[in-house]
């Protein structure tokens, strides 16, 4: 259960709070919401490593 | 693929004699054995399992606990879909519970337990909180949204888990025959490097943190078996695009902020100094209970799961494996645990 998951960053509620900032993630179509209180960085469009439903990393770009 | 195979053979061509190396997630054994990576390098490498499956390693005690909780006719329990099976110190797991009525309730995320907690006002909602550091950040912001909400129905019965610690006692242990460890690359995202660093240089063995792919295994392979070429005992990172060499630092001060280490017991291996968390100040009252060390340090009779968890039995080897033991009708948590090491072998080698 330790095995996260990437997707991509579709919409987000922009909360001030970091705590209750969420976005939705999108995995192959599949949209799940996501907490995006450990990645303040995160823009829309950018793959997400997500784990049990908070965002761990952004990924980098593939070169 | 061609670079899996191009992998395999740089690691043949480098081995001088046949390392021990062991893998610590019980994702990266699941992958392995799925992908046949054990078998096509059985020559040159034995692969030992790790204890990296936080399903196996929740006490008895801790399903006790929450069996207990979910008779009372207010409590709804939640938690991950793998728990359920987990048999307690009697053999009884929840699943058994909810069949008989008990509201136990799978979610996906903590986050999902605060809806329930808000929606359904009048029960009492406990939230089994297990998982290693990868989970922990999820559970704080529950802790967090929780104690904002000034919420009265919810509360939490700890069981997660440290990995450094156990790893720590696993490698000072005389009889481990490990001479490199593969550091579970998710973890490893969340914490950096600061702890397996430490690790590596006190016990003089390779740690390599590693990702869950063919192709990411066979690099932390490579990596690791070039350095007990080399008589090397380094730190090294073969997940890059994941791993940063501080890790998430929101995360790490998320968990500091909400958590302090405890002693705790993991079944099958007894008590690991600082092995867990339990929640801190101001947060302590989203406790079910104080933290208290009387659990048996050695689990189910039936099951010597703590031979398995340090690498000490193949899962092949137990007298109850694929018999007694299946998992159907598990014995024990490695296999009921869709990243225990029972589980696997018997999926893929049975």
């Amino acid at each position: 259960m330790c095995l996260a998951v990437a997707g991509e960053l579709v919409s987000s509620n922009h909360h001030p709070d970091p705590l209750w900032r969420v976005g939705d993630v999108s995995f192959a179509g599949v949209l799940r919401q996501v907490s995006l209180a450990c990645v303040p960085t995160a823009q829309i469009g950018d793959q997400l490593l997500v784990h049990v439903g908070v965002a761990l990393k952004v990924m980098e770009p593939e070169r | 693929m061609s670079e899996c195979v191009a992998l395999l053979e740089q690691i043949r061509g480098c081995c001088s004699q046949r390392w021990t190396v062991m893998e610590v997630c019980g994702g990266q054994t699941h992958a392995l054995l799925r992908h046949g990576l054990d078998r096509l390098l059985e020559d040159s490498i034995e692969l030992i399992h790790g204890p990296g499956c936080p399903v196996c390693v929740t006490d008895s005690e801790r399903i006790d606990q929450a069996i207990a909780l979910v008779k009372k006719p207010e409590v709804t329990l939640c938690s991950y879909g793998d728990m359920l099976r987990v048999p307690g110190s009697d053999g009884s797991n929840l699943l058994g519970c909810r069949s008989e009525g008990a509201d136990v309730r799978v979610i996906y995320s903590p986050l999902d337990v605060l809806e329930i907690a808000r929606r359904e006002t009048d029960r009492q909602v406990v939230f089994l909180a297990v998982g290693f550091e990868t989970t922990a950040p999820a559970t704080g912001l529950l802790v967090q949204q929780a104690h904002q909400q000034r919420l009265t129905n919810l509360r939490l019965l700890m069981a997660h888990v440290r990995v450094a610690p156990a790893l720590d006692q696993l490698l000072g242990d005389p009889a481990c025959t490990v001479q490199g460890l593969l550091a579970a690359g998710h973890v490893c995202a969340v914490m950096g490097e600061a702890e397996y660093v430490d690790l590596a240089a006190q016990h003089r063995r390779p740690i390599v943190m590693t990702g869950f792919s063919p192709e990411a295994l066979l690099r932390g392979i490579l990596c690791c078996i070039k350095q007990l070429e080399e008589g090397r005992h380094d730190l090294r990172n073969a997940y890059e695009a994941v791993v940063d060499q501080g890790g998430n630092r929101d995360a790490r001060r998320l968990i500091e902020t909400v958590f302090e280490p405890v002693d705790r017991v993991w079944r099958g291996l007894g008590v690991i100094g600082k092995g867990g968390y339990r929640l801190r100040d101001p947060y302590t009252a989203l406790a079910v209970e104080p933290e208290e060390l009387d659990g048996q340090p050695y689990g189910n009779g039936q099951c010597p799961s703590g031979q398995v968890l340090r690498g000490l039995m193949r899962p092949g080897e137990c007298p109850s494996f694929g018999d007694a033991c299946t998992p159907a009708h598990p014995l024990g948590a490695p296999m009921v645990s869709s990243e225990g090491a029972c589980a696997a072998y018997f999926r893929f080698h049975h």
